[in-house]
Formats: structure tokens, sequence, C-alpha cells
């Protein structure tokens, strides 16, 4: 039994330092919300030992901290990391600072619960990726929603409870089978380790069922076509803090719950079900790229792209299997998860940046609407250099972020079989039009109208917020080797267990 | 070699280019144009000494990498330079253009407020085309490939207040990204065989790869190297522009003119023949991959110069003509002539280049006026523009001696040494493409240097909108006075030849501040509409034009012997035995003096003469003429100002169907089916279903939030006390 450590710090500071903004109130607000920017500034910081001190080469959690939780119960507070979920623990932290930062003087009712929110939820989101015991995988997944309800439904715009309600169904429906599934693993494991459930035997009936409840689960939260339509309603109705939290940070939790769970508890069931996963991944990068191009409302538009692009982490994670099958050899399928975390990271940095950007202008028109805009460059030139270069990485350009990803997926997938390259490639066209059209009529042109004559380029803070998100995007875009082998280990384990049978003999 | 001095070769553009971009104001005007210049004029010292290196003293090939971009899966990923023959002569002819439009800019860009964010691009792209011709694998390429095409991008929308720039720029990119995409799967089938990124790799597999086949269903299945070889030619077919692909090259033409001679006329667009003859290891083992090349170019070569016929704005004659010796280098490499191909490619970037800056200066000295009919008459006011222009022009058609000559007369003769499928119809394509390039070519000379002077007479700006009337439409114009309804799609940004031109212009404040430099005077008369005489233009416009007539002239003629028939590419080429038409050309040359005085005996330099001289009693000599043969030809006029409909079906048909089928699957499928009918139905039943337990649905979130709470506790309870 190991003690508290580096993970509990990262989880429980956050939250610490969101309950003394709390309890500070709005009327010492300058005081929280500097307690607020240093809290998620210690966190970050915090990340540093992680990343040195994590060790590329094994597959082992590190960092792992046990402690008794529920005695009766066999579930224990238990906490690590391994190659899979370090990379989203540090996106999670190095994304918070940014939503902290661009709140500074826009949120005006009740700030300090706003940053409470988004502290509390930094604690919960690096619980989610870093707990190795299912229930309290479980309980830092629901209560993490509660700050999102709340920061929806407080701050959000006109529609915001319609919104909240229906990104509440939606993800506590899904969740709810996830709960039943892994109860019924507890009862026949005996007790709630992860490891365990990935260790157990279980008939192919049995894998399936267990594989649909999690994928009602996590495909809510990815999310993957048909159940995605929370995801543009929930954005659009979001601050812009939510938003960026939502995109860059919450979805990735269906993928990583693919990932940590479907893979290795029902490998047998997801090599049964494969095609159902790459179908609608494939839908998500065609159908959602086309729905993506007739938007109106900029926050809807890069909504869309999100579900698009997460179609890569999906199909990145299932297409192993037709490799293995269309090559006889594995070579190739570490290639596509690869990918898919390549691609969650990447697009956690993208997204977060787009959304910080319609914020950017939103606080200043207070309009998600397109054709509200028109020739922003000419008044805002810093901000149209950051919004070009964060739209050509969300197209998947080479030497951004968006690229590697992309790039890996479609590479390995044409192992799987030639069509999903075909048609996964086609978001190089999709991808590149509604972006570039969203660029043509917001950025460029002549100033459309007063309100845009009238605006005033960023400000120190939101240059530098995305100056530094800019930079991330390049830097992986350049030299992604660092990810890759911080992952390396922890990918070709999960894909040993991926392709090895569980069913009992 | 030393690998500092290639590591520096792109480098000091990309410096150049962040110092001026990050750094503009701080470094203000003189300091972006000094520090851009000097990083490629060292990038292009440095080029010529690698080539002298690798030609001179034999230095051995270099390939290496200079680091690890990323490992997945074990497949090594690196980032790293490919330095042979092929790569050294491409690095000096980007080096040295690149280098002459850097200058160049310094005039035509004089009083534009981008000014530093101008030099920031260019060079920006000087390091993109650089990283793409050195890299050793096919990431690299791709990099290379998609950076040419984001600065291109940037650059076609410089002037981003103009509504027709900035859907040129947009449909650029869109247009490439479809030849990307065929691209990225070639690659995604070369990793799938050899599970590898290098070059090395791919082309020792080649051989092998010929028995090879990829399923495609049950009862299909192609040949590996067919797939992966038409996949790399789209994404070629796209960057250089070929048909179809090609709609996006003359709506490029609304980037600033320096740019359309170094991006879409001497490099970028190049790009696709320098990647299929770098490839030539894998193409050749393609029969398939290369007819289908073959047709491609051909088409190309000899419809797209026919549009330059009809057009009446300088640089789009140009434009056209460049897609047409595209289409020849494609050609070229069709017939398994790839040292032929990158031997016009080198010619081309340079009269190519030299008649784009031309067209500048005139454009410059018309105080930004691009359409020939209200020229004429120019060349007693800008000799050395004149002249130069003539240069270019006389190689552009091929004239035995000038450089074009040499490289356009390889390729015919290739093509008719050539027994490939289709070869005949390229052959024709080819042979009658040189008639319609002497017309088109001859008719811009003489439209704009000789003949009446027009500009005097020439009416306002705002007058050029109503389709080529106003005024006096001189000689020829009526071949374009055309029903312009191919343009009248959604974005309502002119394109047609008349009203493309009057889209330019009418955008009258983006005009005056990029207008002319070192003539402060002109820019009112422009808008005044009272013209003042044209004049030369400054000499850092004028100098490039001498330092690229230069090699327009010479190069052809010193370095036929050893580029196309000698050994100068070594084992950079690869060309098998049955397909080496080259080689069996090299008998019968007998050097360059011997293959000129040849040439004024052969077919193409007749009918070289026979389009100047048509053009001259058309343009020149009796005007009324090409009215009258115009009127004649209506449908054929039409056709050809509408460029074969090809842009109206992209904005009416398929851009249409994109957005109608985006909408059907928002409004019908995400809005009436998913949300409609399932989740808010799912939702109205519940909610009847509720209005039984109305008591539980308070429709208060916390109470939502309440009950789940307790059902946890109560279901954990049942757990823990059973």
């Amino acid at each position: 039994m190991q003690g508290f450590g580096l993970l509990s710090a990262l989880v429980w500071l956050p939250i610490a330092a969101g309950v003394i903004v709390l309890l500070l109130g709005d009327r010492r607000i300058v005081t929280g919300r500097w307690v607020a920017l240093i809290g998620s500034l210690i966190t970050l910081v915090l990340c540093l030992p992680l990343m040195t001190g994590f060790q590329g080469g094994t597959a082992e959690f590190q960092f792992v901290e046990k402690l008794r939780w529920i005695p009766g119960f066999e579930a224990y507070y238990h906490l690590g990391v391994d190659g899979i979920s370090a990379p989203l623990v540090l996106l999670t932290a190095f994304m918070t600072v940014p939503v902290i930062i661009a709140a500074w003087s826009v949120i005006e009712t009740r700030p300090s619960q706003y940053y409470a929110a988004f502290l509390i939820m930094e604690g919960l989101m690096i619980g989610v990726f870093s707990a190795m015991d299912a229930l309290l995988f479980y309980f830092f997944w629901e209560a993490m929603l509660i700050p999102m309800f709340l920061i929806i439904g407080i701050w959000g715009g006109p529609r915001r409870v319609y919104a909240t309600i229906k990104f509440f169904l939606y993800t506590f429906l899904g969740s709810v089978f996830m709960l039943v599934a892994l109860i019924y693993m507890y009862l026949k494991a005996g007790d709630y380790s992860i490891a365990s459930f990935q260790a157990l035997p279980l008939t192919l009936n049995e894998q399936r069922w267990i594989f649909i409840a999690f994928l009602l689960a996590f495909a809510v939260k990815v999310p993957m076509w048909p159940v995605h339509t929370w995801l543009p309603d929930a954005h659009v109705e979001a601050p812009t803090g939510g938003s960026v939290i939502l995109a860059a940070i919450m979805l990735k939790m269906g993928g990583y719950g693919f990932l940590r769970f479907s893979l290795p508890i029902a490998p047998d069931a997801s090599r049964d079900l494969d095609m159902l996963m790459i179908f609608l991944s494939l839908v998500a990068v065609i159908y959602i790229g086309f729905v993506a191009l007739v938007q109106t409302d900029m926050k809807k538009l890069i909504a869309y792209s999100s579900i698009a692009h997460m179609g890569f982490v999906t199909l990145g994670a299932f297409i192993m299997f037709d490799i293995v099958q269309n090559t006889g050899s594995l070579k190739g399928a570490a290639m596509g998860v690869d990918g898919a975390m390549v691609q969650m990271v990447s697009h956690g940095l993208i997204s977060g940046a787009l959304f910080l950007c319609v914020g950017v202008l939103y606080d200043r028109l207070h309009s998600r609407e397109i054709a509200a805009y028109g020739g922003v460059i000419n008044t805002m030139p810093k901000f149209a250099a950051f919004a070009v270069l964060f739209a050509l990485a969300n197209t998947g350009l080479p030497g951004t972020s968006g690229f590697v990803g992309e790039f890996l997926v479609i590479i390995a997938s044409f192992k799987a079989n030639f069509w999903y390259s075909v048609l996964a490639a086609v978001t190089l066209i999709l991808g590149a039009a509604y972006t570039l059209w969203l660029v043509k009529r917001v950025i460029f042109g002549p100033v459309a109208n007063d309100g845009v004559a009238r605006l005033q380029d960023l400000n120190i803070r939101e240059f530098l917020i995305l100056g530094v998100l800019a930079l991330a995007v390049l830097l992986l875009g350049v030299w992604p080797a660092p990810l890759l082998e911080m992952m390396q280990a922890s990918i070709h384990h999960l894909v040993d267990q991926a392709v090895a049978s569980k069913v009992p003999l | 070699m030393n690998p500092n001095v290639l590591l520096a070769i792109p480098l000091l553009p990309l410096i150049a280019a962040i110092i001026a971009g990050v750094f503009g104001r701080q470094v203000g005007r003189a300091g972006a144009h000094t520090v851009t210049i000097a990083g490629v004029a060292i990038s292009c010292a440095l080029s010529l000494y690698v080539l002298k290196q690798i030609y001179f003293d034999g230095a051995p090939t270099f390939d290496a990498p200079v680091y690890t971009w990323l490992v997945s899966d074990g497949i090594n990923i690196q980032v790293g330079f490919l330095v042979d023959r092929l790569t050294a002569l491409m690095m000096v002819v980007v080096t040295f253009v690149s280098l002459c439009v850097h200058v160049y800019t310094i005039g035509y860009m004089h009083d534009d407020p981008g000014y530093q964010r101008f030099f920031s691009y260019i060079s920006l792209f000087t390091f993109s085309m650089l990283m793409l011709v050195m890299s050793n694998n096919f990431m690299q390429l791709f990099f290379g490939w998609e950076a040419v095409g984001v600065v291109s991008y940037l650059l076609i929308g410089f002037w981003y207040t103009r509504p027709s720039a900035i859907f040129a720029n947009m449909k650029a990119f869109i247009v490439n990204r479809v030849g990307d995409f065929g691209f990225i799967v070639g690659i995604a089938a070369i990793v799938y065989f050899t599970n590898s990124l290098d070059y090395k790799e791919a082309f020792a597999a080649a051989p092998q790869l010929v028995s090879q086949n990829i399923v495609l269903s049950h009862t299909t299945s192609v040949a590996a190297l067919t797939v992966i070889c038409v996949g790399l030619f789209i994404g070629a077919m796209g960057k250089s522009a070929q048909v179809p692909l090609h709609v996006w090259l003359p709506d490029s033409m609304e980037g600033p003119t320096p740019i359309s001679a170094l991006i879409h006329a001497a490099t970028m667009v190049t790009a696709g023949i320098f990647m299929v003859a770098r490839m030539s290891p894998l193409f050749e083992h393609s029969e398939t991959a290369l007819t289908f090349v073959l047709v491609i170019g051909a088409t190309t070569a000899f419809f797209m110069g026919l549009l330059g016929v009809v057009n009446n704005d300088i640089k789009r004659v140009v434009a056209y003509s460049t897609l047409s010796q595209l289409g020849y280098m494609t050609v070229a490499l069709g017939v398994s002539a790839y040292s032929a191909a990158i031997f016009h490619l080198m010619t081309h970037a340079f009269f190519k280049a030299l008649l784009f800056l031309a067209a500048g200066s005139v454009i410059i000295g018309m105080h930004h006026e691009q359409d020939m009919r209200k020229m004429g008459g120019l060349a007693k006011y800008m000799p050395i523009t004149a002249i130069t222009c003539w240069i270019g022009a006389l190689a552009l058609v091929g004239t035995p001696f000038l450089s074009g000559f040499y490289s356009k007369d390889v390729i015919i003769e290739a093509v008719g040494e050539s027994h490939r499928a289709a070869a005949t119809y390229a052959y024709w394509c080819v042979l009658l493409g040189v008639f319609v390039t002497s017309l088109y070519t001859f008719r811009m000379l003489f439209m704009t240097f000789h003949g009446p002077e027009r500009f005097r007479h020439a009416h306002g700006h705002g007058h050029a909108e109503e389709q080529g009337t106003a005024g006096d439409p001189g000689p020829g114009g009526a071949l374009a006075h055309a029903p312009a309804f191919a343009t009248a799609g959604a974005h309502g940004h002119g394109s047609a030849h008349t009203s493309a031109h009057a889209a330019e212009v009418s955008h009258a404040p983006a005009h005056a501040v990029h207008s002319s430099g070192g003539h402060g005077a002109g820019a009112h008369a422009h808008e005044e509409h009272d013209r003042s005489a044209p004049h030369e233009s400054p000499a850092v416009v004028t100098v490039p034009l001498i330092a690229l007539a230069i090699p327009s002239l010479l190069i052809g003629g010193l370095t036929v012997s050893s580029v196309v028939f000698g050994d100068f590419f070594g084992d950079a080429i690869f060309v098998l035995e049955r397909n080496d038409v080259l080689g069996e050309l090299a008998h019968e040359f007998h050097g360059a003096i011997g293959f000129a005085l040849h040439g004024f005996l052969s077919l193409p330099f007749w009918l070289a003469l026979a389009g100047a001289a048509t053009a001259w009693l058309f343009f020149l000599k009796k005007p009324s003429l090409a009215n009258t043969t115009a009127r004649t030809f209506g449908w054929l006029r039409t056709i050809l100002v509408n460029k074969y409909f090809f842009d109206w079906i992209n904005e009416n048909i398929v851009a249409g169907a994109t957005r109608l089928l985006g909408r059907s699957l928002w409004r019908g499928g995400d809005a009436a089916i998913i949300d409609g009918a399932m989740v808010n139905g799912t939702a109205a039943a519940m909610g009847r279903l509720g209005s039984l337990l109305r008591h539980v649905q308070s429709g208060y979130l916390y109470s939502y939030a309440f009950w789940m709470i307790i059902g946890l506790a109560v279901l954990l309870g049942w757990f823990l006390w059973r």
C-alpha cells in the first residue's frame, strides 16, 4: 500500500483551490481569481515531475497510490498512470490554465463559482484518467458531470436548460449501463480493480453485453454518431470555458474508456463488433463532415468538426483486428492506436484553441453567427493570425499536431482495408472545406459591418493563451516523438491484450 | 557533403521568414527585405556550391536523417535529406528564381502596407519548397507538399479584402486537397507493402511489388503499383494543375504578380513533375499509371493552351500558358522521358518566371491595368520590359537555339518515339499545342507591346463591368465577348475573362494601397482615369528581368547534351530499358547546335511560325478578321470563354450538391430523425408516462441530481449489506 503521492496532489490540489475560491466568494473575487490561477498553475507545474519521472519503456502503471477506500466492498483509492493516461492528465492540467485566464474579466455573474467549478472539474477529470479502481473511476466519472451541468446551466446561453437536460440525460443514461457492467464484473472478480477486470475470463456472450454497456457510455462521450446530437447543443449554450473543457478533455474520456475498458476487458467482443465501430467512425468522419459544412453558427461548426475528428480516434482504436486478419501480422495495429492517442491530445489543443478564438469574438460582439462577421482580419490582425493557424491545424496540416494522428490512422487503416483508408482520407477534403470556408467568411474579406469595424485586437491575456497553445500545436506537429515514446510500451501492451482471447477454454 | 551546409539551405529562409513575419514592425521594411534577401541569397549560393560538389567534384549522393519525427509501431519516420543531382538541380532553380523574385518584390510591393508580411511569406515558401525537394521520405515530402500549398493559399489571398482573392485561395486549397487525398492514399499503400516511409525502402521494394495486388472487393483487385502511382499522381494533378484539377491555377492570379512568377509558374506547380521524376523507380513498373499520366498531360497541354487564346487579362494568358506547359512536362513523364520533363521544368522556370515578371512590369507601367485591350504600343515606353518579354516569349514558343526550343523539341520527339498506349493521341496534342502556344504568345506580345496605343482612350475601370463593351474592345477583344454565364455561380466572384477584370478592379481601395512603386504620381492618375503615359519600371524590377532573360536564352543549349542525353542525373532517375525513348533519341543527337539547326526543318518550327503569322494577321494587321472569325465560330468561343464549363460545374453542381447533401444530413438526419423522432420523441413519450409520476419529474436539475444520488446510494447499499 503506497500512501498519497503526486497523483493525489494533482487530483485534490485543484479541488482544494476550488473550494477556497468558493469560500472567498464573489466579493473577494480579486483574490479568488489569483487563487484559481495559481492553483491551476501549480497543478500544471506538478505535472513536470510526472513527465520527467515517467518511464517510457514499461507498460506498468507508475506513480501508483493504493489505499483502502470502502472495505466491505473491496474498493480502493487506487491511482496510477501508464502511457495511455499520462498524456491525458497532462492535457487536462494544460488546458485548464487558459480557461481560467480566459475568464479573467469576462465572467461577471457569480465568478467565484465559475472558477471553483472549473478547478473542481480539473481535479475530477485527472481522477478519471488516473483511477485504477473501477468504482473510483465511476465516482470521478459521474462527479465530474455536476460542475459541467452547473457551468452550462448557470453561465450558458438562452437555451441552456434544454442543452443541459439533453446533456444530462444522454451521459447519465450511458453511464448507468456502464455501472451495471462494472458491478457484474465485480461480482465475478471479487474486487473493483481494473486490472482484475482485464484479467477476468469472460465468455463471448458476456463480453458482448459488457462491450455494449461500455459502448453506450463511451459512445455518448466521444460522441459517436448517432448519439452525438447533444454535443452541438451543449457547445452552443456553454460559456467559452465550458466549451473548451468539453471539447478538449471530456470528449477524450470516451476514447480513453475504449482503450482502458472495452478493448482489454472485452477483446473477443471487440473483434466481433469491430465492423460496427469502424462503420460508426467512418460515418462520423464523412456524414458529420458534410453536416459541419452547412453550419451557420461558429460553435456548432467546430462542434461538428470535433465529432468528425473524434471519428479518427475510434477508427484508429478498432482497426487492429482487421489488420491482423488482412495482413496476418500485428504490424500496424499499434500504429492505429498511436494515431488515436495523438489525435486525442492534438484535438484537445486545437479544438480548445478554436473555442477560445470563438470566445474572443463572442466577448466582443456577442454573436456566434458566422454571418455577423466578415473581414475580422482588418481590425484584429493578431487574432486573425492565430485563428488561421488553428484553422489550418484543424484541417490536419503537416507541421501542426492535427496532422500526426490523422496521418497515422489513415496509414494504419490501409493495412486493414483499402476502403477504410480511402474513406478516412476524405477528411482531407471535407475538413479543408468546412474550416477554410469558415475562415473565409469570418476572418477574410472587407469589413462587413460596424461591429467588426469597432473590434479591438487581442489583449495581452488573450495573446498569451493563444500564443502558448499555438506553440504547443506546432511543437507537437514538428516533433511528436516524445509523446509517442511515452505511450509506446503501454500501447503495445494494450494491443497484446486486445488480440488475445479471454474466452475460457 | 557537409550536413550543416545542407541544413542551412532551407533553414536560412525559414529564419528570415520568422524575423520578417513575427518581428516585421521592429525590423521595418528595409530590415524585412534585407534579411529575407540575404537568407535566400546565401541559400542560392550554397545550392550552387552543392551542385558544383555533386556534379563537378563527383561527391556521392547524400542520404541521411536529420532527426526522428516519431517512431510508431517500429516504423521510424525521420526528417532527412536526399541530395543527389536531381535534388541539387531543383535547389538551384528554386533558390535562383526565388532570389530574383525577392529583389523584384522590392519594386512591385513598394507601397503595399503588407510589405513585411509578403517577404515573410515568400521566404517561408522557399523554405517549404526546399524541404519538399530535399526530402528523403514520404512524410517530409507530404509536409513540403502541403506547406507550399498553405503559403500559396496565404499569398493568393494576400489582398484579403478582395472577394475574388479570398475565393480563389480557398478554391486553390480545396482543389489541392482533392489531389492530396489521392497522394496520402498512395503513401499509405507504400507503407502497407514496405512498412517504411523512406524512399530508399520503397525504391528497393519496387521490383517485388510488380507481382503484388491490392484487394478492392471479393472479386476485384488492382496491381499494387497502379494504386500507389495513380494515387501519387492524383496528388501531382492537384499541385501541378492537370485537368481536371487545374481549375485553381487561373484564379490564383488574384495574388500579387511576384508570387505568380515564383509559385504559380516556376516552382510550386512543378512540384508534381519533380515528384513523379523522383518516383521514377516506382512509376517505371506501372504501365497503367504511366499511360494515365500521358493522357492527362496531353489533354492539359493542348486544351488548356487554347484557353490562352481567348483571354484578355495578361496574367491569365500567361497562367493558361503555364497550364499547357505543365501538360508538356507531364507528357514527358508519361513516356518515361523523366529527364526531359525536368529539363523542361528548368527552362520553363526561367522563361515563365521572366514572362510573369515582365507582365508584372507591364502592370506596374500601366498603373495596375491588366487588360490587354487597354494596352498596345508599349514597346516604345518600356523597352527593357519589351525586349526581355520577347526573349521569354521566343523561348516559350520554341525558337531554335533558345532554351525552350531544346526542352520542348525533346519532349515532342520523345513522344513520337514512344510506343505507349495513347502515345499517338499525345503526339497530336503536343504537336498542335505548338501552334496554339505560338498563337497566344504572339497575340499577347502584339496586343501589349505593339499596334495602336489604346491606353490613352481607355475608359475608367468601372466600365469594365460592361463586359468589354466600354471603349475600344481592341483587336481580338471580340473573341472574349461570349456570354460569361459560367460565372454566375453562387459566389458572385467574376472569374470569366471579361468580368474577372471587372471584379479585380472594382475594389479600388485595395488597389490604391498597393499601387506601383517608385512613381507616386501614377497612383492618382489611376483613380482619376487620366492616365499619364506608361513608363519603364525601376531597376529592382528590370534587373531580375535581365537576370532571368540570360538563362532563358542560354541554359537550354548549354545543358541539353548532359541533362537530357548525357548522364547528368546518374542514378537519380530510373528508366527501364524497354521504356528508354531518350536513349533511342540520343543516337541521333549530335550536339546542341546541330539539334537547333535541324529544328528549323522540323514540323514544330513551322507550326510555331504559322501560329506567329496567324497572330500577326489577326491581332496586328487585320483585327476585324479576328472578330469575324469569333462570330463564325460562336459555339467554340462560348466553350472556350467558359473554360469548358469546369468552373460552372464545380460551383453549381459539385459545390451545390455538397451543400445540399450537408443540409439534408443535418436537417433530415440530425434534426428530424435523430433528435426529432428518437431523442425528443422518446422524451415526449417519457413525458406522457411522467405525467403519472408528476411529483417526481419536477423539471429541476438539482432534483434529477438528487434522485441520481439517492439511486446510487440505494444500489451501493444493497451490495454493501446484502
